[in-house]
Protein backbone atom coordinates (compact mmCIF):
# COMPACT_ATOMS: atom_id res chain seq x y z
CA UNK A 1 0.00 0.00 0.00
CA UNK A 2 2.76 2.17 0.71
CA UNK A 3 3.57 2.80 -3.41
CA UNK A 4 -0.04 3.61 -3.50
CA UNK A 5 -0.23 6.54 -0.60
CA UNK A 6 3.10 7.53 -2.19
CA UNK A 7 1.01 8.67 -5.30
CA UNK A 8 -1.66 10.45 -3.87
CA UNK A 9 0.98 12.37 -1.50
CA UNK A 10 2.90 13.33 -5.01
CA UNK A 11 -0.49 13.89 -6.71
CA UNK A 12 -0.98 16.55 -3.93
CA UNK A 13 2.19 17.79 -4.09
CA UNK A 14 1.97 18.44 -7.86
CA UNK A 15 -1.02 19.99 -7.74
CA UNK A 16 0.10 22.48 -5.23
CA UNK A 17 2.26 22.89 -7.35
CA UNK A 18 1.46 22.86 -10.47
CA UNK A 19 -0.81 26.31 -9.26
CA UNK A 20 1.79 27.56 -7.78
CA UNK A 21 4.01 27.53 -10.88
CA UNK A 22 1.24 28.54 -13.29
CA UNK A 23 0.30 31.80 -11.08
CA UNK A 24 3.95 32.30 -10.67
CA UNK A 25 4.55 32.41 -14.64
CA UNK A 26 1.45 34.67 -15.15
CA UNK A 27 -0.05 31.31 -17.09
CA UNK A 28 -3.62 31.86 -15.69
CA UNK A 29 -7.28 32.21 -17.56
CA UNK A 30 -7.44 35.36 -15.27
CA UNK A 31 -4.46 37.08 -16.87
CA UNK A 32 -5.21 35.85 -20.30
CA UNK A 33 -8.62 36.86 -20.19
CA UNK A 34 -7.76 40.20 -18.36
CA UNK A 35 -7.30 43.71 -20.54
CA UNK A 36 -4.31 45.67 -20.18
CA UNK A 37 -3.66 47.84 -17.51
CA UNK A 38 -3.36 51.32 -19.89
CA UNK A 39 -7.15 50.37 -20.20
CA UNK A 40 -9.85 52.26 -17.88
CA UNK A 41 -13.01 50.14 -17.18
CA UNK A 42 -14.94 52.51 -15.02
CA UNK B 1 -0.91 5.56 -36.86
CA UNK B 2 -2.01 7.50 -33.68
CA UNK B 3 -3.08 10.84 -35.79
CA UNK B 4 -4.77 8.11 -38.39
CA UNK B 5 -7.09 6.72 -35.02
CA UNK B 6 -7.32 9.83 -33.40
CA UNK B 7 -8.87 11.62 -36.85
CA UNK B 8 -10.94 8.76 -37.15
CA UNK B 9 -12.42 8.74 -33.75
CA UNK B 10 -12.87 12.56 -34.41
CA UNK B 11 -15.22 12.55 -37.53
CA UNK B 12 -17.24 9.24 -35.40
CA UNK B 13 -16.79 11.71 -32.28
CA UNK B 14 -18.23 15.01 -34.23
CA UNK B 15 -20.97 12.73 -36.49
CA UNK B 16 -24.33 13.93 -34.69
CA UNK B 17 -22.94 17.91 -33.97
CA UNK B 18 -21.61 18.30 -37.50
CA UNK B 19 -24.72 16.45 -39.28
CA UNK B 20 -26.99 18.73 -37.83
CA UNK B 21 -25.37 21.65 -38.86
CA UNK B 22 -24.76 20.48 -42.48
CA UNK B 23 -28.12 19.91 -43.82
CA UNK B 24 -28.85 23.06 -45.23
CA UNK B 25 -28.63 22.91 -48.80
CA UNK B 26 -32.23 23.08 -49.25
CA UNK B 27 -32.86 26.77 -49.07
CA UNK B 28 -29.87 27.43 -50.78
CA UNK B 29 -31.82 28.44 -54.09
CA UNK B 30 -34.65 29.97 -52.33
CA UNK B 31 -35.88 33.27 -53.88
CA UNK B 32 -35.30 36.41 -51.81
CA UNK B 33 -35.59 38.60 -53.84
CA UNK B 34 -39.21 40.19 -52.08
CA UNK B 35 -37.24 41.09 -49.32
CA UNK B 36 -34.00 42.41 -50.98
CA UNK B 37 -31.97 39.49 -50.50
CA UNK B 38 -33.03 39.50 -46.45
CA UNK B 39 -34.23 37.00 -44.47
CA UNK B 40 -37.92 35.79 -45.47
CA UNK B 41 -41.48 34.78 -44.20
CA UNK B 42 -39.87 31.16 -44.97
CA UNK B 43 -36.70 31.09 -43.40
CA UNK B 44 -38.49 32.13 -40.37
CA UNK B 45 -40.83 29.73 -40.47
CA UNK B 46 -38.12 26.70 -41.13
CA UNK B 47 -36.13 27.83 -38.03
CA UNK B 48 -39.41 27.88 -36.20
CA UNK B 49 -39.55 23.99 -36.99
CA UNK B 50 -36.12 23.52 -36.01
CA UNK B 51 -35.20 23.28 -39.46
CA UNK B 52 -31.89 24.22 -41.06
CA UNK B 53 -31.70 27.68 -43.00
CA UNK B 54 -28.12 27.87 -44.83
CA UNK B 55 -26.93 31.49 -43.40
CA UNK B 56 -24.84 31.66 -46.81
CA UNK B 57 -27.43 34.92 -47.99
CA UNK B 58 -26.46 36.40 -44.48
CA UNK B 59 -22.59 35.75 -44.05
CA UNK B 60 -21.96 37.57 -47.79
CA UNK B 61 -24.92 40.46 -47.12
CA UNK B 62 -22.31 42.96 -45.16
CA UNK B 63 -22.88 46.00 -47.64
CA UNK B 64 -20.44 46.98 -50.68
CA UNK B 65 -18.75 50.64 -50.97
CA UNK B 66 -19.88 50.48 -54.29
CA UNK B 67 -23.61 50.70 -53.13
CA UNK B 68 -22.44 53.67 -50.87
CA UNK B 69 -25.26 56.36 -51.36
CA UNK B 70 -24.27 59.96 -51.85
CA UNK B 71 -22.64 61.84 -48.47
CA UNK B 72 -25.27 63.70 -48.67
CA UNK B 73 -28.19 61.00 -48.59
CA UNK B 74 -28.59 58.34 -46.01
CA UNK B 75 -26.98 56.26 -44.93
CA UNK B 76 -24.29 57.99 -46.97
CA UNK B 77 -21.49 58.01 -43.95
CA UNK B 78 -21.64 54.46 -43.79
CA UNK B 79 -20.13 53.54 -46.91
CA UNK B 80 -22.73 51.33 -48.30
CA UNK B 81 -23.44 49.39 -45.16
CA UNK B 82 -26.16 49.49 -43.46
CA UNK B 83 -25.93 48.57 -39.17
CA UNK B 84 -27.52 45.27 -40.20
CA UNK B 85 -24.96 45.33 -42.91
CA UNK B 86 -21.93 45.69 -40.01
CA UNK B 87 -23.70 43.65 -37.08
CA UNK B 88 -23.31 40.77 -40.07
CA UNK B 89 -20.19 41.36 -40.49
CA UNK B 90 -19.74 40.91 -36.98
CA UNK B 91 -21.66 37.79 -36.31
CA UNK B 92 -20.11 36.53 -38.78
CA UNK B 93 -16.18 37.45 -38.36
CA UNK B 94 -15.70 39.09 -41.54
CA UNK B 95 -15.25 42.95 -40.05
CA UNK B 96 -12.28 44.90 -40.21
CA UNK B 97 -12.12 46.14 -36.04
CA UNK B 98 -9.70 46.43 -33.71
CA UNK B 99 -9.76 46.26 -30.09
CA UNK B 100 -7.81 47.60 -27.48
CA UNK B 101 -8.04 43.89 -24.95
CA UNK B 102 -5.01 42.18 -24.81
CA UNK B 103 -7.69 39.11 -25.11
CA UNK B 104 -6.97 36.89 -28.29
CA UNK B 105 -10.28 36.59 -28.86
CA UNK B 106 -11.21 39.77 -27.75
CA UNK B 107 -11.87 40.58 -31.71
CA UNK B 108 -14.45 38.53 -31.86
CA UNK B 109 -17.31 41.00 -30.87
CA UNK B 110 -20.54 38.25 -31.27
CA UNK B 111 -19.42 34.61 -31.94
CA UNK B 112 -22.07 33.05 -33.95
CA UNK B 113 -21.13 29.45 -32.93
CA UNK B 114 -21.50 29.47 -29.32
CA UNK B 115 -25.55 28.70 -29.21
CA UNK B 116 -24.92 25.81 -31.01
CA UNK B 117 -21.91 24.43 -28.70
CA UNK B 118 -24.12 25.56 -25.31
CA UNK B 119 -26.96 23.22 -26.64
CA UNK B 120 -24.64 20.69 -27.42
CA UNK B 121 -23.05 20.83 -24.29
CA UNK B 122 -26.51 20.57 -22.27
CA UNK B 123 -28.00 18.64 -25.17
CA UNK B 124 -26.55 15.88 -26.62
CA UNK B 125 -23.25 15.43 -24.78
CA UNK B 126 -24.72 14.74 -21.31
CA UNK B 127 -27.39 12.92 -22.59
CA UNK B 128 -25.09 10.26 -24.43
CA UNK B 129 -22.75 10.63 -21.84
CA UNK B 130 -24.62 9.64 -19.15
CA UNK B 131 -26.48 6.48 -20.65
CA UNK B 132 -23.07 5.53 -21.90
CA UNK B 133 -21.54 5.28 -18.18
CA UNK B 134 -25.08 4.38 -16.55
CA UNK B 135 -25.32 1.16 -19.62
CA UNK B 136 -21.79 0.51 -18.59
CA UNK B 137 -22.73 0.18 -15.30
CA UNK B 138 -25.76 -1.44 -15.66
CA UNK B 139 -23.91 -4.06 -17.98
CA UNK B 140 -21.40 -4.75 -15.17
CA UNK B 141 -23.98 -5.14 -12.75
CA UNK B 142 -25.41 -7.93 -15.27
CA UNK B 143 -22.00 -9.68 -15.59
CA UNK B 144 -21.10 -9.45 -11.72
CA UNK B 145 -25.24 -11.49 -11.06
CA UNK B 146 -24.28 -13.93 -13.85
CA UNK B 147 -20.87 -14.60 -13.81
CA UNK B 148 -20.22 -13.88 -10.51
CA UNK B 149 -16.89 -13.13 -8.85
CA UNK B 150 -14.25 -15.01 -10.70
CA UNK B 151 -12.08 -17.22 -8.10
CA UNK B 152 -9.05 -18.69 -8.08
CA UNK B 153 -10.01 -22.63 -9.14
CA UNK B 154 -6.65 -24.16 -7.58
CA UNK B 155 -4.68 -24.25 -4.16
CA UNK B 156 -4.25 -20.90 -3.11
CA UNK B 157 -2.73 -19.29 -0.23
CA UNK B 158 0.49 -21.34 -0.56
CA UNK B 159 3.17 -18.58 -1.81
CA UNK B 160 3.00 -15.35 -3.37
CA UNK B 161 5.31 -13.93 -6.76
CA UNK B 162 5.68 -10.18 -6.94
CA UNK B 163 3.54 -8.95 -10.07
CA UNK B 164 4.45 -5.05 -9.60
CA UNK B 165 7.45 -3.42 -8.51
CA UNK B 166 6.70 -0.08 -5.74
CA UNK B 167 7.66 2.24 -8.70
CA UNK B 168 4.99 0.22 -11.35
CA UNK B 169 2.67 0.63 -8.33
CA UNK B 170 3.02 4.53 -7.73
CA UNK B 171 2.98 4.82 -11.76
CA UNK B 172 -0.13 3.20 -11.65
CA UNK B 173 -1.75 5.16 -8.52
CA UNK B 174 -0.73 8.68 -9.67
CA UNK B 175 -2.44 7.82 -13.19
CA UNK B 176 -5.81 5.98 -11.49
CA UNK B 177 -6.08 8.48 -8.68
CA UNK B 178 -5.70 11.74 -10.83
CA UNK B 179 -7.93 10.12 -12.76
CA UNK B 180 -10.76 9.34 -10.53
CA UNK B 181 -10.42 12.96 -8.90
CA UNK B 182 -10.19 14.28 -12.86
CA UNK B 183 -13.17 12.42 -13.63
CA UNK B 184 -15.62 13.63 -10.72
CA UNK B 185 -14.25 16.93 -10.81
CA UNK B 186 -15.54 16.96 -14.24
CA UNK B 187 -19.01 15.39 -14.47
CA UNK B 188 -19.41 18.05 -11.28
CA UNK B 189 -18.96 20.59 -13.64
CA UNK B 190 -20.78 19.15 -16.87
CA UNK B 191 -24.04 18.27 -14.92
CA UNK B 192 -23.57 20.95 -12.16
CA UNK B 193 -26.54 22.89 -13.72
CA UNK B 194 -28.78 19.91 -14.15
CA UNK B 195 -28.19 17.90 -11.10
CA UNK B 196 -26.22 19.45 -8.39
CA UNK B 197 -27.88 23.05 -8.30
CA UNK B 198 -31.65 21.51 -8.04
CA UNK B 199 -30.44 19.03 -5.73
CA UNK B 200 -28.11 21.56 -2.95
CA UNK B 201 -28.76 25.09 -4.86
CA UNK B 202 -26.61 28.11 -6.47
CA UNK B 203 -24.82 28.96 -3.56
CA UNK B 204 -23.48 25.47 -2.49
CA UNK B 205 -22.79 25.16 -6.24
CA UNK B 206 -20.75 27.87 -6.69
CA UNK B 207 -17.98 26.82 -4.01
CA UNK B 208 -18.49 23.27 -5.59
CA UNK B 209 -17.89 24.24 -9.00
CA UNK B 210 -15.15 26.82 -8.01
CA UNK B 211 -13.40 23.83 -5.99
CA UNK B 212 -13.52 21.26 -8.65
CA UNK B 213 -11.96 23.94 -11.22
CA UNK B 214 -9.08 24.03 -9.83
CA UNK B 215 -8.83 21.02 -8.75
CA UNK B 216 -9.48 19.97 -11.95
CA UNK B 217 -6.86 22.13 -13.47
CA UNK B 218 -4.06 21.69 -11.14
CA UNK B 219 -4.17 17.90 -11.10
CA UNK B 220 -4.04 17.05 -14.39
CA UNK B 221 -0.60 17.41 -14.46
CA UNK B 222 -0.30 14.39 -12.11
CA UNK B 223 -2.45 12.95 -14.44
CA UNK B 224 -0.09 13.33 -17.65
CA UNK B 225 2.71 12.61 -15.25
CA UNK B 226 1.26 9.30 -14.16
CA UNK B 227 0.54 8.39 -18.24
CA UNK B 228 4.16 9.10 -18.64
CA UNK B 229 4.92 6.47 -16.35
CA UNK B 230 2.94 3.89 -16.98
CA UNK B 231 3.30 4.17 -20.98
CA UNK B 232 7.02 4.04 -20.15
CA UNK B 233 6.78 1.39 -17.44
CA UNK B 234 4.28 -1.21 -19.68
CA UNK B 235 4.81 -0.51 -23.32
CA UNK B 236 7.68 -3.21 -23.98
CA UNK B 237 5.08 -5.79 -22.17
CA UNK B 238 1.83 -4.87 -24.29
CA UNK B 239 3.15 -5.11 -28.05
CA UNK B 240 0.01 -7.11 -29.46
CA UNK B 241 0.75 -10.82 -30.60
CA UNK B 242 -0.26 -13.98 -31.86
CA UNK B 243 -0.90 -15.00 -28.30
CA UNK B 244 -3.69 -12.38 -28.04
CA UNK B 245 -5.99 -13.73 -30.79
CA UNK B 246 -5.77 -17.24 -28.71
CA UNK B 247 -6.94 -15.06 -25.36
CA UNK B 248 -9.24 -13.24 -27.06
CA UNK B 249 -11.11 -16.22 -29.02
CA UNK B 250 -11.76 -17.68 -25.62
CA UNK B 251 -12.93 -14.26 -24.31
CA UNK B 252 -9.82 -14.71 -22.11
CA UNK B 253 -12.37 -17.51 -20.12
CA UNK B 254 -14.14 -14.58 -18.66
CA UNK B 255 -17.52 -16.24 -19.44
CA UNK B 256 -16.79 -19.78 -18.38
CA UNK B 257 -14.71 -21.81 -15.10
CA UNK B 258 -11.68 -23.60 -15.87
CA UNK B 259 -10.69 -21.87 -18.99
CA UNK B 260 -7.14 -20.00 -18.73
CA UNK B 261 -5.82 -19.27 -21.95
CA UNK B 262 -2.08 -18.59 -21.76
CA UNK B 263 -0.65 -14.93 -21.46
CA UNK B 264 2.37 -13.12 -20.17
CA UNK B 265 3.03 -10.26 -18.21
CA UNK B 266 -0.45 -8.57 -19.50
CA UNK B 267 -3.26 -10.89 -21.59
CA UNK B 268 -4.87 -9.16 -24.48
CA UNK B 269 -7.95 -7.64 -22.70
CA UNK B 270 -5.09 -5.67 -20.72
CA UNK B 271 -3.30 -4.51 -23.20
CA UNK B 272 -6.78 -3.34 -24.75
CA UNK B 273 -7.04 -1.03 -21.39
CA UNK B 274 -3.64 -0.17 -21.66
CA UNK B 275 -3.65 1.22 -25.44
CA UNK B 276 -7.20 2.76 -24.73
CA UNK B 277 -5.31 4.66 -21.80
CA UNK B 278 -2.58 5.45 -23.66
CA UNK B 279 -4.57 6.96 -26.43
CA UNK B 280 -7.36 8.31 -24.65
CA UNK B 281 -4.82 9.97 -22.43
CA UNK B 282 -2.62 11.46 -24.95
CA UNK B 283 -5.91 12.85 -26.78
CA UNK B 284 -7.67 14.33 -23.36
CA UNK B 285 -4.57 15.74 -22.28
CA UNK B 286 -4.09 17.64 -25.64
CA UNK B 287 -7.53 18.87 -25.70
CA UNK B 288 -6.64 19.79 -21.65
CA UNK B 289 -4.05 21.86 -22.79
CA UNK B 290 -5.76 24.00 -24.73
CA UNK B 291 -8.53 24.43 -22.54
CA UNK B 292 -5.80 24.74 -19.32
CA UNK B 293 -4.41 27.62 -21.87
CA UNK B 294 -6.86 29.55 -23.53
CA UNK B 295 -6.65 30.27 -27.18
CA UNK B 296 -2.95 29.74 -26.84
CA UNK B 297 -3.11 26.01 -28.39
CA UNK B 298 -5.57 26.26 -30.62
CA UNK B 299 -5.89 22.68 -32.88
CA UNK B 300 -9.46 21.75 -34.19
CA UNK B 301 -9.12 24.20 -37.73
CA UNK B 302 -5.44 22.48 -38.32
CA UNK B 303 -6.73 18.74 -37.74
CA UNK B 304 -10.30 19.80 -39.66
CA UNK B 305 -7.90 20.73 -42.59
CA UNK B 306 -5.87 17.66 -42.42
CA UNK B 307 -8.77 15.55 -41.84
CA UNK B 308 -10.45 17.24 -45.13
CA UNK B 309 -7.44 16.39 -47.25
CA UNK B 310 -8.59 12.69 -46.38
CA UNK B 311 -11.54 13.00 -47.80
CA UNK B 312 -12.92 10.81 -44.59
CA UNK B 313 -15.47 13.36 -43.60
CA UNK B 314 -16.71 14.00 -46.99
CA UNK B 315 -17.00 10.05 -46.78
CA UNK B 316 -18.81 10.09 -43.67
CA UNK B 317 -21.27 12.64 -45.05
CA UNK B 318 -20.31 15.35 -42.66
CA UNK B 319 -19.18 18.04 -45.90
CA UNK B 320 -16.31 19.78 -45.69
CA UNK B 321 -15.58 20.41 -41.92
CA UNK B 322 -14.66 23.98 -40.79
CA UNK B 323 -11.19 25.42 -41.30
CA UNK B 324 -11.04 28.65 -40.12
CA UNK B 325 -12.56 29.27 -36.77
CA UNK B 326 -12.85 31.98 -33.87
CA UNK B 327 -10.79 31.83 -31.04
CA UNK B 328 -13.30 31.08 -28.96
CA UNK B 329 -14.78 28.33 -31.53
CA UNK B 330 -11.47 26.40 -30.96
CA UNK B 331 -11.82 26.55 -27.30
CA UNK B 332 -15.95 24.98 -27.78
CA UNK B 333 -14.23 22.47 -30.00
CA UNK B 334 -12.06 21.55 -27.44
CA UNK B 335 -14.11 20.70 -24.67
CA UNK B 336 -16.98 19.14 -26.57
CA UNK B 337 -13.72 16.63 -27.56
CA UNK B 338 -12.19 16.83 -24.34
CA UNK B 339 -15.99 15.39 -22.79
CA UNK B 340 -16.63 13.31 -25.72
CA UNK B 341 -13.34 11.53 -24.75
CA UNK B 342 -13.64 11.68 -21.35
CA UNK B 343 -17.08 9.86 -20.96
CA UNK B 344 -15.33 6.79 -23.28
CA UNK B 345 -12.38 6.84 -20.54
CA UNK B 346 -14.51 6.81 -17.71
CA UNK B 347 -16.63 4.08 -19.21
CA UNK B 348 -13.58 1.36 -20.24
CA UNK B 349 -12.01 2.61 -16.24
CA UNK B 350 -15.52 1.26 -14.92
CA UNK B 351 -14.51 -1.93 -16.42
CA UNK B 352 -11.10 -2.22 -15.28
CA UNK B 353 -12.22 -1.27 -12.02
CA UNK B 354 -14.27 -3.95 -11.92
CA UNK B 355 -12.35 -6.94 -13.41
CA UNK B 356 -9.28 -5.34 -11.10
CA UNK B 357 -11.54 -5.50 -7.76
CA UNK B 358 -15.00 -7.20 -7.01
CA UNK B 359 -14.85 -8.82 -9.84
CA UNK B 360 -12.00 -11.45 -10.05
CA UNK B 361 -10.39 -12.97 -6.74
CA UNK B 362 -6.84 -12.06 -5.82
CA UNK B 363 -6.44 -9.04 -8.68
CA UNK B 364 -6.28 -6.05 -6.68
CA UNK B 365 -2.69 -7.64 -4.50
CA UNK B 366 -1.30 -6.91 -7.46
CA UNK B 367 -1.89 -3.22 -7.24
CA UNK B 368 -2.32 -2.68 -3.37
CA UNK B 369 1.07 -5.20 -1.94
CA UNK B 370 2.24 -6.18 -5.36
CA UNK B 371 2.56 -9.35 -4.47
CA UNK B 372 0.18 -12.46 -6.21
CA UNK B 373 -1.00 -15.30 -5.24
CA UNK B 374 0.70 -17.41 -7.34
CA UNK B 375 -1.97 -19.68 -8.11
CA UNK B 376 -3.66 -17.12 -9.15
CA UNK B 377 -1.37 -15.81 -11.47
CA UNK B 378 -0.17 -19.31 -12.95
CA UNK B 379 -4.22 -19.17 -13.90
CA UNK B 380 -4.51 -15.95 -15.34
CA UNK B 381 -0.93 -15.01 -16.64
CA UNK B 382 0.84 -18.80 -17.18
CA UNK B 383 3.55 -17.79 -19.73
CA UNK B 384 4.70 -14.68 -17.37
CA UNK B 385 4.85 -16.79 -14.23
CA UNK B 386 7.19 -19.50 -16.08
CA UNK B 387 9.30 -16.76 -16.82
CA UNK B 388 9.91 -15.58 -13.98
CA UNK B 389 10.18 -18.77 -12.69
CA UNK B 390 12.93 -19.69 -15.14
CA UNK B 391 14.78 -16.04 -14.71
CA UNK B 392 14.81 -16.51 -10.43
CA UNK B 393 16.25 -20.07 -11.19
CA UNK B 394 18.84 -18.65 -14.07
CA UNK B 395 19.69 -16.47 -10.96
CA UNK B 396 20.21 -19.05 -8.67
CA UNK B 397 22.50 -21.14 -10.80
CA UNK B 398 24.46 -17.97 -11.47
CA UNK B 399 25.06 -17.17 -7.86
CA UNK B 400 25.83 -20.48 -7.11
CA UNK B 401 28.34 -20.66 -9.68
CA UNK B 402 29.94 -17.45 -8.22
CA UNK B 403 29.92 -18.27 -4.37
CA UNK B 404 32.65 -20.41 -4.63
CA UNK B 405 34.75 -17.91 -6.01
CA UNK B 406 33.66 -15.59 -3.36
Amino acid sequence: MKAMYLAFGAMIVITIGANYALHEIGMSTADQGSTSSTVRLD
Amino acid sequence: MLRILLAISLIFGLAVSAGAQDSTTATDSMDRSSTGGATTLEDILRRQEGLQVDPEYRRSNTGSADAAADITQQLGTLGGASESDVFRALRYGTADISVTSRSPAAGTIIQDGGIWWLQAREGWLATYGAYLLGGTLVLLTMFYVLRGKIRIEGQSGVSTILRFTTFERFGHWLFAGSFLILGLTGLLTLFGRKVVIPLLGHDAFSTIAIASKWVHNNISWAFMLGLIIITVNWIAHNIPNRLDLVWLSKAGGLFSKGVHPPARKFNAGQKMIFWGCVVLGVSISASGLSLLFPFELPMFAKTFAVLNSTGLPQLVGLGTLPEVMAPQEEMQYAQLWHSIVAFVFMAMIFAHIYIGSVGMEGAIDAMTTGEVDTQWAKEHHSLWVAEVEEADRAAAAKAGQVSPAE
